[in-house]
């Protein structure tokens, strides 16, 4: 497919997908109350509309969006990153403990109260990613690399963060607080508000940005980092320069949201199969479809079970892990 | 001197695998590296591109110290094509050989009629054109060292590096490579295994062993029997037919 349909398709689905989001939940909101709320709010008007479905719309539905959308899109990139660096088809934040060391960094910062406010808990979560990123390469390149090392380190760096996080949440929090396990390793978009947005919609767009300014560089590690070399990459600055991108990107979004996993693998593996493989249009498709998948798994998570939310990673996970299989059957037949 | 070794030594794991070697590129033609396994031919080829820093010595392009250059500055004048090249994303050949226009392209620049010329061309003088739209996966070891070759040549360097080209062909591909190497007009050194190849195709020969240049000359200069004993360990007689050598072992 070319990419200006698929764009335009994402976007078409995009806005479909944010409508849902917006209509659907708990609380019935017809498309009127959602058409009054945005002219009141964007245009400043002053028409008539309940001032809690207002609220709800506003405040808890349309900033969710927002930010599901930001945190899908960067999910992806980094996904489609990490693929091409580590010529890994999958490797992910989720599944190399990058969102887990994330996890235990945002933890720590909480629990101990480091510093104050969603900065501090978000540069903790930079320093866990950071560290999670290290130990999967340092084990990788020790143990002499391949697909299945790659994923075995992801493992290993996994459990050990996670552990680490129940550790830190159980022992030092209290009742409530444990409550917020859950949120640390299966994700959830309930805290978030219009601040979030704000903040995740810049820090997206610049990592989109510098992904897409490196696109070139990362067709060119299709055949290795001596390859790329040959081809006039800069492999060991672009390499630390897409880690750091990958590990702030991933940072961000767990500080947001908790661990969110497989779609940086769904994501760039059904857009690479209709746009191809070259990364320029890949990594704006995969932005744009990672949006859309993260909004309609936060509607789906909202209205499976009623009056209740789930976890978002439990419906990432649940469309992920039938996809990992797959790809690891057809990477195993590809032999 | 366009592209040169000045004293280069390289170690890897504190073992010495090349050792100070000195050697210049002739002015044109086809350098060829030849050695037993372990020799150091690959590792030199990879010092001669910039792949690795030496541990001693330096190599320079036009005078300057290859470390001294930025990637894209020598990506842009030599191109490298190593042993093994395989990949996991499905590309098609044409893919791969435009993968050769990166160093020429900005960040932003869209891809041009010059760019769309030198694929072209590149597969026109590799005779792979007709493959051009084949996935990478189906092409055969031959044809895929041929676009390895295009790649290269899509890069329009004016040196050419190859290791080992001619491995996991058949004779009839072996000997359609060289001669192709043999028409392209670029400076090439390429590292070979069978002597009669190197003597029949390269303009000059380059013996390593040990990690350090033997000897570099005329292949009538530099192969004789009492070379090939010490450095392949092998008994070799010579003889001289038509224009060229024959080395044959027993």
């Amino acid at each position: 497919m070319a990419l200006g349909p698929f764009l335009l398709l994402s976007a078409v689905a995009l806005v479909l997908a944010t409508a849902g989001a917006i209509l659907l939940g708990e609380i019935a909101v017809t498309p009127r109350d959602v058409t009054r709320t945005l002219a009141n709010r964007i245009l400043g008007l002053d028409l008539e509309v309940d001032p809690i479905r207002e609220g709800i719309i506003w405040h808890y539905r349309l900033s969710r969006a927002a930010v599901a959308i930001c945190v899908g899109a960067a999910l992806a990139v980094c996904g489609t990153v990490l693929q091409a660096l580590l010529r890994n088809p999958l490797a992910e934040p989720y599944l190399l403990g990058i969102s887990a060391g994330a996890s235990t960094g945002a933890v720590t910062v909480i629990v101990l109260a480091l510093g104050a406010g969603a900065l501090s808990v978000s540069a903790g979560a930079f320093v866990g990613a950071t560290v999670a990123i290290l130990f999967v390469a340092i084990l990788v390149r020790e143990t002499g690399g391949g697909t299945e090392r790659i994923i075995l380190a992801g493992i290993a760096g996994s459990q050990l963060f996670n552990a680490v996080t129940s550790f830190i949440v159980t022992s030092s929090a209290n009742a409530e607080q444990t409550q917020g396990i859950l949120f640390w390793l299966l994700g959830s978009l309930g805290s978030i508000r219009w601040p979030d947005a704000w903040l995740s919609f810049p820090i997206m767009v610049i990592g989109l940005a510098i992904c897409l300014y490196r696109s070139r560089a990362l067709d060119a590690f299709a055949f290795g980092e001596d390859a790329a070399a040959s081809l006039g990459v800069d492999v060991a600055r672009v390499r630390l320069e897409l880690f750091a991108v990958t590990a702030f990107l991933t940072a961000t979004v767990v500080s947001m949201v908790g661990a969110v996993g497989f779609v940086g693998l769904v994501i760039p593996h059904a857009t690479r199969f209709l746009v191809g493989p070259a990364h320029g249009r890949l990594i704006l498709a995969s932005a744009l479809a990672g949006g859309v998948f993260m909004v309609a798994a936060d509607v789906l998570s909202r209205i499976v079970l009623p009056g209740q939310v789930l976890p978002i990673g439990v419906i990432t996970a649940l469309f992920g892990a039938p996809a990992f299989a797959a790809i690891l059957w057809q990477s195993r037949r590809g032999r | 001197m366009t592209l040169r070794a000045e004293d280069v030594s390289w170690a890897a794991g504190g073992a010495p695998i090349v050792r100070g070697v000195t050697m210049r590129l002739p002015e044109q033609g086809v350098l060829g590296l030849v050695g037993p396994n372990g020799s150091g031919k690959s590792s030199l080829l990879r010092l001669l591109a910039g792949l690795r820093r030496g541990t001693g010595g330096a190599i320079y392009l036009e005078d300057r110290p290859i470390e001294s250059l930025r990637r894209k500055e020598i990506a842009r004048r030599l191109a490298h094509v190593e042993q093994q090249s395989d990949i996991d994303i499905s590309l098609t050949a044409r893919e791969v050989v435009a993968l050769g226009r990166l160093p020429l392209r900005g960040a932003w620049n869209g891809w041009s009629t010059r760019d769309e010329d030198a694929v072209a061309s590149a597969l026109q003088r590799t005779d792979m054109i007709d493959r051009a739209a084949q996935p990478w996966s189906t092409l055969s070891g031959g044809e895929r060292q041929r676009i390895l070759i295009a790649r290269a040549l899509a890069q329009e360097p004016q040196e050419l590096l190859l290791d080992e080209p001619t491995n996991h062909l058949d004779i009839r591909h072996q000997l359609d490579l060289m001669r192709l190497l043999g028409n392209l007009g670029t400076r090439i050194v390429v590292a070979l295994h069978d002597l009669n190849q190197a003597a029949a195709f390269c303009d000059e020969i380059a013996v390593m062993h040990h990690g350090q240049l033997v000897k570099q000359g005329a292949p009538e200069d530099v192969l004789d029997e009492e070379l090939i004993r010490k450095v392949f360990a092998v008994e070799a007689t010579i003889s001289h037919v038509g224009c060229g050598l024959r080395v044959a072992f027993f």
